[in-house]
This record gives C-alpha cells, structure tokens and sequence, in this order.
C-alpha cells in the first residue's frame, strides 16, 4: 500500500514538469498554430473560423476545413518577411559574436580573481538586472542620441568635431543587445571556466606550452560548453528581441520582432503574425537543438 | 655513520667531494605575504639521483618543487640546474617535466594525445612523435588504450598516463608531486617499485614530494625531511631512520621511544644519561659532542627493544615494567610495556617461528632490554 502510494508521488512529482509545459507551452502554442492558418476578419477576435465545442463535432470539421496555408505562403512571397528574418539572423549572430568576445575576457578574469572576490563579481555582473530592462535600454538613448552624453564626452575631448549618428544605427541595435546580454553571455562562460583545474593550465606549460598556446590548445576547448551555453542564451533571444530595435534601431531598422509586432497591433492581422512566430519558432528549433546536443556531448565528456 | 657502512649504497656521489651537485637550491626563501613558504634553503641533488623531499603538509615541499618547476619565483636565493640559474626562465622553457598530484590529464584529448601533446609542443616530426608515443604507451602497459580518454580510464592507468606524458620527452629532471597519493594501497607498492626501476632504466633525476615515509624510504636514494620551510636532515633511508638528527626526525620517520635525561658520565665513544624520570640509567655509545649535565634525549626504536619476563644477563641497559597491551599484527608483535612511573615504551618482536616459546600476556611484569649502540643520543 505504501509502496503504491510512493510509485504514485513519485509520477506526480515527474508529472508537474510535463503538466507546466503543456499547459504553458503546447496549448498556447497550438492555439497560435490555429490562428495562422485562418484568415484575417474585421470581427472580435480579429479571424475567422473561430470554432469552439458549441457546434460540435460537426461545426469543429467544418472549422477545420476552412483552415488554409495562405498565410504562410504570403509571408514567402512578400521579402519584407524574408529580409526580416535574414536581417534578424545576421543581427543577432553579429551581437552574440561581440558578446561573446566582450564577455569572455570578463568571464576569464572573474575565474582567475581571488576566491574571496569572486562571489562578489558575480554580483556586479546580475546587478543591472535589479533595474527594469525597458529603463536600462531607455538609458541608452540618453547616452547615444546626438547631443547625448557619449558624443558631449568626446566632443569635450576633442576626439570628435560633430556628434556621431549612433541612435537610430544597427550600431546602435548591437550596442544595446550586447550590453543587455552580457551577463547571459558571462555567467555560464565563468561557470566553465572557473570549474576548470588551473593544474591543466600549468601542466601545458610545463610540456612546453607558451602561456597564449595554452590557453588555445586548452582553456578555450574546454570551456566550448560554455561558449555554446552563452552564445545560445543570447542569440536565441536576440533573434526575436523587439525593444532594443524599436528603441534605438528607429523605424529603418527591419528586425522580425518588430514586423511581428507591427503586423499584431498595427495591422491587426494576427493570422499574418501568428505564421511569423511559427516560422520564428521553427528557425530557432535548429540552434536550441544544436544546442542541447553540445550539452549533451559535454556530459557524455564528464566535462 | 661508521656503524651504517654495511648499508651505504654503490650510487653515493654526495659522499664524493669532487662530484658536482646537478641541482643547487641556495639560499632559497619564498614568501607567501606574510607566510614563509621556504626558509633560507640550501640543499644539492645530484644527477640520476631519485630524491625525495618528506614532510607533513604545509612544510614547504610542494613550493620547493613548483619553483624548480617554474610556477613560484623565490623571493631570494638561487636554483642552479647543472650550472644553470633557473630564475626568470619560464616553465615552458625549462628542462624539466612534472607529474602532477591531479595527474591533470587533460580531458579533450585521448591518451595518445596527451602523452604526445609535449612533443608536438617541441616540433617533433610526426612519424618519431608516433613512436615515441608508442614506447611510453609499451613503458607504462597501456598500449590498448591508446585512443581513450582520461575520465574512460581507471585511478592507476590515469596515473600511469600521467607518467608517460611527463617523461615522454625525457626531461633532465622529473618532478613528481605525491605521484602515488591517490592510489589504493596495494597498487601504490606495486608501483612505488615500477616507479624506481623506470628510474633507473631511464637515467633521469628523480625530485619526489611525499607526505608518505614509507614511500620515501621505499624509492629515494635521499630523503631530505622538511618542516617548517626548512630541511631537518638529508640522508638516505637507512640513516634517516637508524641515525636521526633530531627528535623530529626520529618521530617523524617511523615510531620511536624517546628517554629524555641528563649526561651524567662521559667517556670516549660512550656515556651514561640519567634518566629524566628515573628509572634508569641508559649507557650509550655515542660521540655527540656534549657536556655532563646536558639535556639529552635517547631515541630507540620499538624493534631494538627485547621484552622478555626476566632480565637478560649481560646487557647494559634494562628496566622493568608491565605488559599493558599487546598488538598482534602477524610478521610482528607491538607491545606497550608501562614502565612504573607511568611512561608507555613501544616494542615490537618479529614473529619469526609460528610457535611462541615464551608468551607474555596481558599485565605480566615484563623486561625491557637494549645495548648500547641501539639507539641514538639527540641533543636537538
């Protein structure tokens, strides 16, 4: 009797995960599928069919008959849904890249600082995140628009002689996304590499390794999980990241979480927007799976 | 040691005043902040010789390695490598290879590739790399292994890997940082004998670190013990253990019973010592250079003891005591005789015969006996 009971808990508790993600993640997920293969009404909720149980069974094929894929091959024949999601990619690829050559560095001085210090460095890497992410990229604004802080600096300093068009730039959009993801970008990077056996390092310099050669035949693959787990937790995101380019990219900049946006409250076409997030989902499928097969392989390493 | 001749060993250049040290710690200090890892150290090793630093944990023996290594700068003095200063000359560059108390294989790469990895470091072309790596895998019995990697590998192959790669360049000197620590104990004998035989097959000098004195004793040709960032006694087992320096040494090497008394009757090659508490005079040969009236201390090892139920005639030293415990561990004996002022003594008999003619047993009056050139007289 015990037993059972404790086999039935032991479900439970497994089934609480799987409960979350279906209801969370499947059910809304559906939903959206639905809602992209319908067609667009000027009616509340803005699509048509809109099928419940109250016509049953018969009522719900009827429904599903209606169901087309217009949507989605409107979206392959208009680029601006194209170039928006090649321009996401390249965007977010090239920021994930910067971040990941900011943040290692970084990453690498917290692991090799003091012990004592190091919790304490972690603390100042999470600390932007008690302040709201809308303020933080607001402050950017500040910083980055023409008579801004950064450019009164280096017209002060005579660096420059007229202000740099940074607002309204990618350069802008990578600023902001780098400086945002930082810390997702730091934070598995130092975990890898503070795990790591400083013994490894001396032992390459003992076989005759300069201290540079060391670091490439040994710390840098080593801590490829790190790099993986970083780069994905900022790309991912960044692919999709929406208040950063309609913040500081201004309205040139074409990125798919601002279209998807615009086609949601603007246009009011949610089967339009909804077949973009599918696509935007099925584009991200490939890293995330990509993604948990590294994680995978470094567990299957012991690493 | 005139006493110790019969022990002394073939290979003894440090006896030989025209032979040259290959290694020379001079004057070397090494400060941690405030902490004095290394203390003023002098000590020379010469070439081919298997040397083992001794000492319990925070004496400064892994910081004297590591120097020679390259990874700790001393803070004065100087380290010579045949003739060489090793100071400012980084590890990469030295002529020497570590075996690491981690092993730290690195993880990546497969066996082959870390016993290779110092080699394609050199620039060594492809087809010697090869077969160098062939005859380390061949040394250390590992050939099947060759495309593992380290976490697929057992404590004692990771270890053995571990040794390959480190003299798979055939470094002048190999240091190993406590190489068997983290073996079984069974394992770690066999290998302690592995250890001196590749030594001597392959002619290099072996720096040793070990907390362990059985392993020192087992495998180096000197044992320097170290306390306190500094050396007590260098010397080779025999004579660390049968001809201590100092009372530390005499207890930190083996067990020891340790009479503390007073010199009361010197005469040449021998003296008598009052026992500080009382209960016997010890004659002893010894030539320490002492007073009467010095504070000396006698040290005997459990093993030079007699214990037996009446006095022996003949000897010059015995006193009486009670059988308190007995340890019986098989090759051997321990007993703990309690003399009558309260004071335990250690001796231990060989059990040589299967049958015991003259059982002691538990609370016997029982004495304990030993001669004169048993034991040695510390002044320090």
């Amino acid at each position: 009797m015990g037993r059972l009971a404790t086999a039935i808990g032991s479900r439970l508790v497994i089934a609480v995960p799987y409960l979350w993600l279906l209801i969370f993640f499947l059910v809304p997920f559906i939903i959206v599928f639905k809602i992209s293969l319908s067609t667009t009404a000027i009616a509340m909720p803005p699509y048509t069919p809109t099928f419940g149980l109250e016509g049953g069974i018969s009522g719900l094929v009827e429904g599903l008959k209606e169901l087309s894929a217009d949507n989605y091959t409107w979206l392959l024949d208009d680029p601006l849904y194209i170039n928006a999601y090649i321009s996401s990619l390249v965007i977010a690829a090239v920021s994930t890249l910067i971040t990941l050559l900011v943040g290692y560095p970084i990453a690498y001085g917290m692991a090799r600082a003091p012990t004592a210090l190091r919790p304490v460095l972690v603390m100042l890497v999470i600390l932007p995140f008690w302040t709201s992410f809308l303020i933080r990229v607001y402050a950017w604004i500040g910083i980055l628009k023409p008579e801004g802080l950064l450019n009164q600096f280096l017209l002060f300093t005579g660096i420059i002689d007229s202000p740099l068009v940074i607002l309204n730039t990618t350069t802008a959009i990578y600023i902001g996304i780098v400086y945002s993801y930082l810390p997702f970008m730091v934070l598995p990077l130092y975990a890898t590499l503070e795990k790591m056996d400083y013994s490894l390092i001396e032992a390459a310099q003992d076989l005759g390794c300069p201290p540079l050669t060391a670091f490439w035949k040994i710390t840098f693959p080593l801590s490829l999980p790190g790099i993986t787990a970083g780069c994905m937790l900022v790309f991912i995101p960044a692919v999709g990241e929406f208040v950063i380019p309609d913040l500081l990219g201004g309205s040139q900049t074409l990125m798919i979480g601002k279209t998807l946006w615009n086609e949601f409250f603007s246009n009011r076409d949610w089967p339009v927007s909804s077949a973009v997030a599918i696509i935007l989902l099925l584009i991200l499928v490939v890293p995330i799976m990509f993604f948990q097969r590294a994680q995978a392989n470094a567990r299957e390493k012991g690493l | 040691m005139k006493s110790l001749g019969s022990i002394r060993r073939s290979f003894a250049p440090w006896n030989d005043p025209a032979a040259k040290p290959y290694i020379s710690f001079r004057g070397v200090t090494k400060r941690f902040g405030d902490f004095v890892a290394v203390d003023d150290l002098s000590l020379d090793i010469y070439e081919r010789e298997f040397f083992a630093l001794l000492g319990a944990s925070g004496c400064g023996k892994t910081t004297l390695l590591r120097m020679l290594a390259g990874f700790e700068e001393p803070s004065s003095g100087q380290i010579l490598l045949d003739g060489q200063d090793l100071c400012g000359i980084p590890p990469h560059k030295r002529p020497v290879n570590m075996m690491f108390q981690s092993y730290a294989l690195f993880p990546h790469m497969t066996v082959e590739a870390n016993i290779a990895f110092g080699l394609k470091q050199d620039g060594m072309p492809k087809p010697d790399i090869e077969k160098r790596v062939g005859e380390m895998l061949r040394l250390v019995k590992l050939e099947q292994f060759a495309k593992r990697k380290p976490h697929q590998l057992s404590g004692g192959q990771r270890q053995r890997v571990a040794l390959a790669r480190s003299i798979a360049k055939r470094p002048k000197v190999l240091l190993l940082d406590e190489p068997l620590g983290a073996l079984d104990k069974k394992l770690r004998e066999e290998t302690q004998f592995e250890l001196t035989d590749l030594q001597y097959e392959l002619g290099m000098t072996f720096v040793i670190v070990t907390h362990d004195q059985e392993e020192a004793m087992t495998m180096a040709d000197r044992i320097a013990i170290m306390d306190k960032g500094k050396v007590l006694q260098v010397a080779t087992p025999a004579e660390i253990y049968e001809a201590p320096n100092s009372r530390y040494v005499a207890d930190f090497v083996g067990s020891v019973n340790m009479f503390e008394g007073k010199v009361a009757e010197r005469s040449a090659g021998s003296m008598r010592i009052a026992d500080a508490g009382g209960a016997l005079t010890i004659k002893a040969d010894n030539t320490a250079d002492v007073a009467n009236g010095d504070t000396v201390w006698f040290a005997i090892r459990p093993e030079k003891l007699r214990v037996s139920s009446k006095r022996p005639a003949d000897v010059p030293n015995a006193v009486e005591g009670e059988i308190w415990d007995i340890g019986y561990v098989g090759d051997m004996t321990i007993y703990h005789v309690k003399l009558d002022d309260g004071r335990i003594v250690k001796a231990s008999t060989v059990n040589s015969q299967r049958v015991v003619e003259d059982p002691l047993t538990w609370h016997d009056r029982a004495w304990i006996s030993f001669a004169a050139d048993a034991g040695v007289v510390l002044i320090r």
